[in-house]
């Protein structure tokens, strides 16, 4: 469970190890992954037939390579028309999509390298085209307020539109989707996957869902339309015109604040800061479930005075019930060069959070540690027992605490 | 117009720049990398051979023209020489030598496919075998779109993308660059031979020697932000490039001057010219004059003037980087006109 990058700060790497039975109390969670090579993503749930049972899946894991089913950008089947771009002169585009704004000429694709302009059309090319897929447990997006203990369809396409320099994913999130093997699965085909897995939920995960946006929103239709919600885990750096259209479809959402810094934005993410905090008060307005990762990196986002200045915006926009996840780096990608955030630095920044004000603050890639837990902000009970992803105990009741009846922000029972 | 292109054809050749007084090269007695080249303190050699007739009725480039154009230029480059000689100051026998084209404008501003088979003809001259060259871009498709038959296997010269053989596992790095290379260049290579178009890019100002170079790594899209600096820079700086970059055989048959990179008729002239250069930042400096001069003619504004000047190449040259020089003062240019 040693994972970073924007959408994998709690262990939220298709290719990383999880812990066997992490949750053995339900009995849900043990077959969940198994270890996989860079460049063989394990296309789990595709491979089982229509009746598989859970265990018949645990079964089916290590069967599915997709090594042989790697196919070419040409592959009409995934090129589907971009929902947010303009025309520009000379057959440019003018992608709408994130902040980023790409303009982007015949034949050549914008920075995230999964949208292409063909002839002053502008395309998406990862509609449909899957290149990761795992039954995961909520917790491991991680969610710790929306629907403990149950699993969660997690599917990936490749590309990213920042590029931040400690991903573990970046096999597949600064990949171009030839680059990686994928399969064809369309929206409804991902509903049937999530009602055959018994996932109360489709996640949008791993790499960068904004970029494969139009299959978001296609999948979340067909998803409700069968009786499945939708989660997504993002950078949270989209425009706002395609954030409503996404994220109105959305019944959670999961951002990574990766730091409190525009320079860090640059430097590290190459992003902007701005929009997300944007992102994260439209989400608020909109009134959807978030919580918030903060990879906290040694040495370039751990201060003090950046974990009060964060601490200290969110109580004032988004208020104190926000759930924010303080996570721990592990070197990889291009940022081996640093050690693993120490413990003692993510209770630091759990520290000042807490004394800043935040009910619900959570150290995560750190499992067994006691802030895994969930504590009523009133009374200081324990309400839900955590260990890695696995859930121990619950207590929460009709969403508030058993002991001094204190509301419990959340979603907690489907 | 017909081209008699007969090996007597007197070619003239005029040195611009002070101090260019030499044609003959440096007379070292095995090739040398560009990279070792463009760090030496002589001056860096720029050739533009140019031919009025290089082209067949029809418009196409001619084949025996192409080659004739080729060997003129690599004689201003290395001196004069027999053709097939001068490849030996660039290739050994036995060694893996690719290619590396591009393909993205399709057939309207790819490198020519004559003057590719040319270059291969003069390789086989030198006593590279067929098999043992590879013509090769990111894509198959690009490459058959751009007229290339995609050849694998047997004893013949080898034409596919790095789609049929993938990019290396592991990251290489420099600077701002992260990236997973092609493994044509790892693992069939021991000489790169690039083989750009000039051309005008929409972001990055102009796209010649130093921007081919993005066909390389998998993930060239990172790296258009900031008009590609300094990733471009930094790409060139890659240990498999600059070990194994030996030569660049710049395309300018037809050139692009505005709306590049992708093929705008509209912008596009028949320049009838090749740029030839073990340096490629000299290379790209002397591309982007010509450019330049072009879009004056044509009553454009200057790239610097549209805030798209290629700031890469000084980048390139600079003390973090030494891939080059973009100081006029050190390039020597050689003007090769046929006639
Ligand atoms: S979604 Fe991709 S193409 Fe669109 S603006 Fe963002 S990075 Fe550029």
């Amino acid at each position: 469970m040693t994972t970073n990058c924007c959408s994998q700060a709690n262990g939220e790497a298709p290719r990383a190890e999880v812990p066997a039975a992490a949750n053995s109390e339900t009995g849900r969670f043990g077959f969940l992954s198994a270890p996989m090579n860079r460049r063989s993503f394990l296309m789990c749930a595709m491979s089982v037939g229509a009746s598989g049972s859970i265990p018949h899946f645990a079964e089916s894991l290590p069967a599915m390579p997709l090594a042989e089913t790697e196919q070419k950008q040409s592959d009409a089947q995934f090129a589907v028309e971009a929902r947010f771009y303009d025309k520009l002169p000379n057959k440019k585009v003018k992608c709408k999509l994130c902040p980023r704004g790409c303009a982007v000429g015949d034949k050549e694709r914008g920075y995230c390298g999964v949208r292409e302009n063909r002839g002053g059309v502008y395309y998406t090319l990862v509609h449909s085209r899957v290149c990761a897929a795992h039954v995961d447990p909520v917790e491991k997006k991680p969610f710790f307020h929306y629907l403990p203990g149950s699993l969660a369809f997690s599917l990936a396409t490749a590309g990213c539109n920042v590029n931040c320099k400690f991903c573990q994913n970046w096999d597949i999130s600064q990949a171009r989707p030839e680059q990686v093997s994928s399969q064809y699965v369309p929206p409804r085909r991902v509903a049937e996957l999530a009602l055959q897995y018994h996932c109360p939920t489709i996640a949008y995960t791993y790499s960068e869902p904004t970029v494969f946006s139009e299959f978001v929103m296609d999948a979340a239709d067909a998803g409700h339309e069968a009786g499945i919600r939708s989660i997504l885990v993002s950078n949270g750096y989209i425009q706002n015109e395609s954030l409503r259209a996404v994220y109105s479809r959305m019944d959670a959402v999961k951002i990574d604040l990766k730091s409190f810094s525009e320079s860090y934005y640059q430097k590290i993410v190459t992003g902007e800061l701005k929009p997300v905090l944007d992102t994260l008060v439209a989400l608020r307005k909109m009134g959807k479930w978030n919580e918030i990762v903060y990879l906290v990196v040694p040495t370039l986002n751990d201060s003090d005075a950046e974990f009060t200045g964060m601490a200290s915006w969110i109580k004032a926009n988004l208020g104190t019930d926000v759930p924010i996840h303080f996570t721990q780096f592990h070197p990889d990608y291009l940022l081996k060069n640093l050690p693993i955030t120490p413990v003692s630095t993510l209770e630091r920044a759990r520290d000042i959070a807490v004394a800043e004000g935040l009910h619900y603050v959570y150290i995560g890639n750190v499992p067994g540690h006691p802030a895994e837990n969930t504590y009523c902000p009133q009374c200081r009970r324990m309400l839900v027992q955590r260990t890695g992803f696995e859930i121990r105990q619950m207590l929460i009741r009709k969403g508030a605490c058993p002991f001094c009846k204190q509301k419990i922000p959340g979603v907690w029972h489907a | 117009m017909r081209n008699e292109c007969s090996p007597s054809r007197r070619s003239f050749l005029s040195n611009c720049l002070a101090g260019a007084a030499s044609l003959v090269a440096g007379g070292h007695a095995l090739p040398l990398d560009a990279a070792e080249l463009a760090s030496s303190p002589t001056k860096a050699k720029v050739v533009v051979a140019h031919d009025a007739l290089l082209r067949d009725a029809g418009g196409a480039v001619d084949s025996r023209c192409i080659l004739n154009l080729l060997d003129h230029a690599m004689q201003g480059l290395l001196g004069a020489d027999e053709p097939v000689r001068l490849w030996t100051k660039i290739v050994v026998p036995g060694q893996l030598v690719s290619v590396k084209v591009n393909t993205l404008g399709g057939r309207g501003i790819s490198s020519n496919v004559q003057l590719v088979e040319a270059i291969c003809e003069r390789l086989q001259g030198a006593g590279i075998k067929a098999q043992q060259i590879v013509i090769w871009d990111r894509d198959s498709t690009e490459l058959e779109r751009a007229g290339f038959r995609v050849r694998t296997g047997g004893n013949q010269v080898q034409c596919f993308g790095t789609d049929h053989v993938g990019y290396e596992d592991e990251l290489v790095s420099h600077g701002s660059v992260g990236s997973r290379i092609s493994k044509i260049l790892t693992q069939r290579c021991d000489v790169l031979i690039n083989v750009p178009v000039l051309k005008d890019h929409d972001g990055a100002g102009v796209t010649i020697a130093l921007k081919n170079m993005y066909g390389v790594i998998h993930n060239p899209n990172k790296y258009h932000p900031n008009g590609c600096d300094p990733y471009i820079a930094d790409v060139n700086m890659l240990p498999e490039i600059r070990t194994k970059l030996r030569l660049t055989i710049c395309d300018a048959t037809s050139a692009c001057y505005e709306g590049g990179p992708s093929f705008k008729p509209e912008f596009t002239w028949q320049h009838n010219a090749l740029l030839v250069a073990q340096d490629s930042v000299a290379l790209d400096t002397i591309g982007w004059q010509m450019i330049e001069r072009k879009r004056a003619e044509k009553g454009l504004k200057t790239l610097d003037a549209e805030g798209r000047a290629p700031r890469y190449i000084a980048t390139a040259a600079d003390a973090a980087h030494r891939l080059g020089t973009n100081d006029p003062r050190r390039i020597t240019l050689t003007e090769v006109r046929l006639a």
